[in-house]
């Protein structure tokens, strides 16, 4: 066939690769700018969350000594951050069954391009999602009386560890993503052991006053840790200081939970990608 | 003569399902060779797996010369695949599909915005190309999908199913498109079950049931193996249609077949127009009115039928039939 353009052959290299990723990026960045809603519910959520607990269970839930409603709102907004970003898992799981079922994904795969760049775009797309809402919940966090007590380099690594969590949890969701049926399924299977595993941590309220069998849980509960390391990097309080492992390395360890789960469900994800079959199960 | 598409003893299993049990053909580069067969006949597996898309169980399939299975991506520079579904993304425009594609073909930006150009202008598609998806019809979205599918120039096109779903009007214009492709010089594998859409386009067809081939050939052999003409034979009263059945048995050069429905006999005849005379005469012996009569070339359905004894449209329902019980096994 004659041809003017030079079509360019197969290369794998890294460049491919984050040319790759970057041309999908666009792709998903182009839809939360064409369907805006999505950030919208994206941040209605933590935001409900942040006015309902600031102020209507707030009252009731005891501070110790640091005690005071101030001080419970600024004990809390970290710990929504926490929740914010266990949430990312929803925040990709459905685009991608979507896709997997739409058979752009077939199309995809059957383009020379490099095999982990569509969920390297699709998970570059719902950080740079996941950090406007870290943004606008932090300027919400502000209006209710939240403030940055720490260090410049202490705020900066704090947010560092949200970003970081956050890209890890959208692996692990677009690795649920790739074993779901059905979109609707997706929806689901993405957020709803997101509840236990935030409400049985030390998001909303400190782990001294939850019964003693749920404690050691809710102490390595990663969100737990997710939401100490905010609370110690941006200065904010620590009711019941206790001298517990994952109470004293805090930081080290949230990040340690999201590098390792990064670790984990990315291979995991690229090789679910790559052996997808359509509708899971078309014979 | 060169092979585009080579395919020996491939077979692939799902779970206990064999959907594939030992496939061989070839198609000759620069023609167009449809994949015929009921659902869940084969025909989706074995384009996946010429796509790369799926990795096969057994056996050999090459694809420009180059082996599927062990390398792949150099497979996919030269192929493009147009599935069952629009494969485009919802959310983006025409053109931003397009060019979106033609970078992950690696094209630079400004060959994908001039090739993406080009495509919409071909497919008719340049006063919606600033439109999102979402407001194209069904008719469009095929064309933008093959449009896509076109991006890197691929010497081996995968339809697979093209005009399933697509209104007569559609389904013609997509006919148009591909003949153009094919004069081009493009080497094209197509699956359908519309049998008239392989007739149409397809020098030659394979014809799959159950995972295996029961017959290849041009449409010309394959309805020669079936035998001649067709008298069919719509009776007044279905009561007749037995009696009129054996009426005709001495015309037929093959078995005859009965379609209860459409009160109709089905004849196979070498007798050309003379077996019409020879049937009304037979008939109006017997006393058996006839509402129709007519002569006939044998379709690729009659191929079919003659083959597995079965009509395409009978074994997609028992087919699906079994998927739907079979899947409510694995739920229970």
């Amino acid at each position: 066939m004659t041809t003017t353009e030079a079509v360019t052959k197969y290369r794998p290299t890294l460049g491919w690769l984050v040319y790759d990723t970057i041309a999908v990026a666009k792709r998903h960045i182009i839809k939360i700018t064409r369907v805006p809603e999505t950030l919208f519910f994206a941040l209605i959520q933590p935001v409900i969350f942040v006015l309902l607990f600031a102020f209507v269970f707030g009252g009731a839930i005891n501070l110790g000594d640091s005690g005071g409603a101030g001080a419970y709102r600024e004990y809390l907004i970290p710990g929504i951050f926490a929740q914010t970003v266990i949430f990312a898992v929803a925040s990709i799981t459905v685009g991608i069954t979507e896709d997997a079922n739409r058979g752009i994904m077939d199309r995809f795969r059957s383009l020379p391009m490099r095999p982990g760049a569509v969920l390297g775009g699709h998970t570059l797309a719902s950080l740079f999602q996941n950090i406007l809402v870290i943004i606008i919940l932090s300027i919400t966090g502000l209006f209710v009386g939240w403030r940055i007590r720490s260090s410049v380099a202490d705020a900066l690594l704090g947010y560092l560890l949200l970003a970081t969590f956050a890209y890890a949890m959208t692996w692990f969701g677009a690795w649920i993503g790739l074993h779901m049926p059905s979109p609707e399924v997706a929806g689901t299977a993405g957020f709803a052991w997101v509840f236990p595993l935030t409400f049985a941590s030390n998001v909303f309220t400190p782990i001294a006053t939850m019964p003693s069998w749920l404690q050691p849980i809710a102490l390595w509960n990663p969100v737990s840790c997710l939401a100490l390391a905010c609370r110690k990097l941006f200065g904010n309080p620590i009711p019941f200081p206790g001298n517990s492992f994952p109470e004293r390395h805090a930081v080290p360890m949230a990040f340690a939970y999201a590098l390792v789960l990064l670790a984990v469900f990315a291979p995991l994800a690229v090789r679910a990608f790559k052996t997808r079959n359509v509708g899971g199960l078309k014979a | 003569m060169t092979l585009a598409i080579e395919v020996s003893g491939l077979q692939k299993n799902f779970g206990e399902v064999q959907a594939l049990r030992g496939i061989d053909f070839t198609v000759e580069q620069g023609t167009v060779v449809g994949l015929l067969g009921p659902n869940g006949s084969g025909k989706t597996t074995i384009v996946r797996i010429l796509a790369t898309l799926l990795k096969a169980d057994a056996g050999n399939a090459k694809v420009a010369g180059i082996d599927v299975g062990t390398s792949p991506d150099q497979v996919r520079t030269m192929i493009g695949l147009t599935g069952q579904y629009a494969a485009v993304d919802e959310y983006l425009t025409g053109r931003e599909n397009l060019q979106l594609f033609g970078q992950l073909f690696h094209l630079s930006k400004k060959q994908a915005a001039h090739r993406a150009d080009e495509l919409l202008s071909r497919f008719d598609l340049t006063d919606a190309a600033d439109r999102g998806i979402k407001g194209y019809s069904g008719g469009m979205r095929r064309r933008l999908d093959l449009a896509a599918s076109l991006i890197g120039h691929p010497s081996v096109l995968f339809l697979d199913e093209p005009t399933t779903g697509l209104d007569p009007r559609s389904r013609l214009g997509m006919w148009d498109v591909i003949e153009s492709l094919v004069a081009q010089g493009t080497t094209v594998l197509l699956t359908t079950q519309y049998l008239e859409e392989a007739d149409q386009l397809a020098s030659r067809s394979v014809v799959l049931d159950h995972g295996s081939v029961i017959a290849q050939g041009t449409s010309d052999e394959l309805k020669s193996q079936v035998g001649g003409d067709r008298v069919e034979v719509v009776v007044e009263l279905p009561t007749q249609l037995a009696q009129a059945q054996s009426a005709l048995s001495p015309i037929a050069s093959g078995e005859l077949n009965v379609n209860v429905d459409e009160r109709k006999v089905i004849v196979p005849t070498s007798g050309g127009s003379r077996s019409v005379i020879e049937a009304v005469r037979l008939l109006d012996d017997a006393q058996i009115s006839i509402a129709d009569i007519a002569l006939r070339r044998p379709t690729l359905d009659d191929v079919f039928l003659s083959l597995t004894g079965r009509s395409a449209e009978e074994v997609q329902v028992l087919e699906v039939n079994a998927k739907q019980r079979s899947r409510r096994g694995a739920r229970a």
